[in-house]
């Protein structure tokens, strides 16, 4: 059972109010796509990938990041139950999207550089650790259906 | 993985950015490391490692000098930084995992302090060259 501190769960809703859902999940998505390039490998069908500025701009990047991130949103409801709120996610991830694991722990590690980027200075390490925290137990809770 | 002539473009261009400021994003970035990740203190048993450590800021000081050596000689990351392999090699014997978390957290300070630069090009070219150090860091660890 994972335990959340006041102040960590202070800290994740604290930076999640004032998060634009759709720019955030926009901006790790592409990022991954950008930094771990063989992680487009798992969207042939999303056009156009061919360079930084095509994958910024790809609406279809945009639509799936804001999509991962809701999930997320999801998450920070039921910190408590991580493992059922992805359950179904990751039997998906594993049966029908034949995703490795480790490619949750990429995307994850890209959030707490976009929200630095955001927050700057008010992006502590208190800040960073608990959202480092977070993505690594959303990327475990993703991979535990696998089989 | 190789760095691209770009790659080299823009990592110096990132440290002709940060400039003076090396020494205290170094430390920024091991504070960071030490808070997002604990276990990483064990290296560092003999360390205070409170709030504005001297001793932080004077390792900090440290790795940002080894760094920038680096950007120096990028053509030659290997001869730049092989005493320094050599040391890691024999005497620290700094898991190699840890290179990455130190990497993921010196990419957040640059993002928290100069959020402008570190834009998605630039940002993969920084990683493939924090990678890259410690696989010249970890080369000859067997």
């Amino acid at each position: 059972m994972v335990h959340w501190s006041a102040e960590e769960k202070q800290l994740i809703s604290g930076v999640w109010a004032k998060v634009s859902v759709e720019e955030c999940g926009a901006e790790a998505l592409a990022r991954l796509l950008i930094v771990y390039p063989w992680t487009q490998r798992f969207f042939s069908d999303f056009g156009n990938l061919s360079s930084p500025t095509a994958i910024v701009g790809n609406p279809k990047v945009r639509a799936h990041g804001k999509k991962v991130l809701t999930s997320f949103g999801e998450a920070i409801e039921n910190l408590d139950n991580l493992k059922g709120t992805y359950s179904r996610l990751s039997e998906l991830h594993c049966d029908k999207l034949h995703v490795d694991p480790e490619n949750f722990r990429l995307l994850g590690d890209m959030c707490p550089i976009v929200l630095a980027a955001h927050f700057t200075k008010d992006f502590t390490p208190a800040c960073q650790a608990t959202w480092q925290k977070l993505v690594g137990l959303v990327a475990h809770a993703l991979a535990r259906k696998y089989h | 993985m190789v760095l691209s002539a770009a790659d080299k473009t823009n990592v110096k261009g990132v440290f002709a950015k940060i400039g003076g400021q090396a020494d205290e994003y170094g430390a920024d970035a091991l504070e960071r490391m030490f808070t997002t990740y604990p276990a990483t203190k064990t290296y560092f048993p003999h360390f205070d490692l409170g709030k504005g450590s001297a001793q932080v800021k004077g390792h900090g000081k440290k790795v940002a000098g080894a760094l920038v050596e680096a950007v120096n000689h990028i053509d030659d990351l290997a001869g730049a930084l092989s005493k320094l392999s050599d040391l890691h090699a024999q005497k620290l014997r700094v898991d190699p995992v840890n290179f990455k978390l130190l990497g993921q957290c010196f990419l957040v300070t640059v993002a928290t302090r100069n959020p402008g630069l570190l834009t998605p090009e630039v940002h993969a070219s920084l990683d493939k060259f924090l990678c890259a150090v410690g696989t010249v860091l970890t080369a000859k660890y067997r």
